[in-house]
């Protein structure tokens, strides 16, 4: 690599050659991880998943709450969110169960459009024991030959990096979120694709937001999203001020004290060069190529990576203040915090330590390369903390009741 | 970068009329010294409270209905009067919003 004596033009020169080892899938997706995928398609299917993938290991059932008697929209998401599961090229395979052969077939055939192999099962005429059996089968095929897949160089533009904080405090704002947004102002220009969301919390800082669309069509179509999610959710359901939900008591407890302070803080993540290319529905797939992309998603941890995942983001970069200790079951989480109490008292969860930058012993910039480094090492196979530590978080988000 | 001693507490920008403390255990009474992050520059300010870490601490004197800002930007009003020094947070503090 050719050495420059000026110290902030070889900024952008450091990230031109950066490269992972991933497996590049039918689809010439890259995934970061191998899973075989054994998935329910409701809730009444979780006992057979799990059932096989306690029969056959190096296999993953992800059991979930709902699927049954939903309708409309609700309903569209439920599919989106488990035919983008089985989609992403961290997945290598899938085994789908579910109640009847119907629906599981509609999500067999959505996952089978990347090429990848997967088949479904329905209970029902059979019974779970039945179906656990001919599943199990299928799954130790399907383990097998994933485990001679072979991880090849990519390039850093085959990678796609999503991010959203939690039990955010001011140290986030300050420390862990802007290193997120350091890295995104690097990696976004050397083509990787990325993702934010958390519509509820961008609340405060809609202005901000809004100016950072790549131009005024976009910019219109994440107000829009915004200003829904504020009237249909929040103003709909609330009953008295939200004072202790947003911020929550955690953030609360952190030092933040309105919803203003938490939207600039978490907005950070986003760096100060890149804008957003498009506002994508929930677990929606982006569609205009490489760059930063917006979901419209909630601010809760586990449904707002579930869907990020759904959508097709490989790994995950999750600031924290007080020490959220989310992960996700095919995607790996990496935490970054700077809170100097989180990691004396938790710090077995966080994967990069920035309380430098507190100390101002840290620059961002520094910050911002420790991170690259640590996404780098977990795309190659680093297992995080949360992977280390078993957080399988996967939450499905429900738009209302079912029928 | 090298600043020798560890700032008690960090200030986004020149605007701002609270910030926050970055170390664990700050007492009242403790002459602190911060930096304003977006110039570099140095600031200091005596501490009336024991403030938690992460916790804001006012800059200026305020009344209530007065604006806060931080990052430069409204982030609510305060609802109790404070005194340059004090402790910053839910029980002086809120958003315009709700």
């Amino acid at each position: 690599m050719a050495s420059k004596p000026a110290k902030k033009s070889s900024t952008a020169a450091r990230h031109d050659n950066l490269s992972f080892h991933g497996w590049r899938r039918e689809n010439k997706r890259v995934g970061v991880r191998n899973h075989v995928v054994i998935l329910p398609l409701d809730d009444l299917s979780n006992a057979v998943c799990e059932a096989v993938a306690n029969n056959i290991k190096g296999t993953l059932a992800i059991p979930h709450a709902y699927g049954r008697l939903q309708f409309g929209k609700d309903l569209d998401l439920h599919f989106r969110t488990l035919i983008g599961t089985g989609s992403n090229p961290n997945v290598a395979a899938v085994v789908v169960v579910g109640i009847e052969d119907g629906w599981t077939k509609r999500v067999v055939d959505g996952i089978a459009k990347t090429g990848k192999p997967v088949v479904g099962f329905g209970i029902e005429g059979h019974g779970d024991i039945a179906t656990i059996a001919k599943a199990s089968y299928k799954a130790k095929e399907f383990v097998q030959w994933a485990s001679e897949l072979k991880r090849e160089e990519c390039g850093i533009a085959d990678l796609w990096v999503s991010t959203k904080c939690g039990e955010s405090d001011t140290t986030t704002g300050l420390s862990s979120c802007p290193t997120v947004g350091n890295m995104y102002d690097k990696l976004i220009p050397k083509g990787i694709t990325g993702v934010f969301g958390e519509t509820s919390e961008i609340t405060g800082a809609e202005h901000i937001c809004r100016e950072r669309a790549i131009n005024k069509a976009v910019a219109d179509k994440w107000y829009k999203m915004w200003k829904a999610y504020q009237e249909d959710v929040i103003e709909a359901h609330k009953d008295g001020d939200l004072s202790e939900s947003q911020p929550t008591k955690g953030n609360i407890a952190g030092g933040l004290s309105s919803i203003e302070e938490k939207a600039l803080g978490n907005l950070e993540k986003i760096g100060r060069q890149c804008r957003y290319i498009d506002a994508l529905d929930a677990a929606e797939a982006p569609a205009k190529g490489a760059g930063l992309y917006y979901m419209d998603t909630s601010s809760a941890a586990a449904e707002c990576v579930t869907l990020m995942a759904a959508g097709g983001w490989v790994v995950h970069t999750f600031p924290t203040g007080q020490g959220n200790v989310i992960g996700n079951p095919i995607v790996p989480v990496i935490k970054i915090s700077g809170n100097p109490k989180t990691l004396r008292t938790m710090g077995e969860h966080i994967d990069v330590d920035v309380t430098g930058i507190l100390r101002r012993d840290q620059t961002l910039d520094t910050a911002g390369d420790a991170l690259i480094e640590m996404i780098i090492r977990t795309c190659n196979g680093r297992l995080t903390a949360a992977e280390a530590l078993g957080h399988r978080e996967f939450s499905m988000t429900k738009l209302y009741r079912s029928a | 970068m090298s600043i020798p001693n560890i700032p008690h507490f960090l200030v986004h920008s020149p605007k701002d009329n609270v910030g926050v403390v970055v170390v664990e255990d700050l007492k009242a009474g403790t002459t602190m010294s911060g930096v304003i992050t977006e110039t570099d520059t140095p600031i200091t300010a005596k501490a009336n409270h024991d403030i938690p870490v992460g916790h804001k601490v006012a800059l200026t004197d305020m009344k209530k209905g007065d604006t806060i800002i931080k990052y430069g930007e409204d982030i609510g009003k305060v609802v109790a009067d404070f005194k340059k020094g004090d402790h910053v947070h839910v029980h002086n503090h809120k958003t315009k919003r709700w």
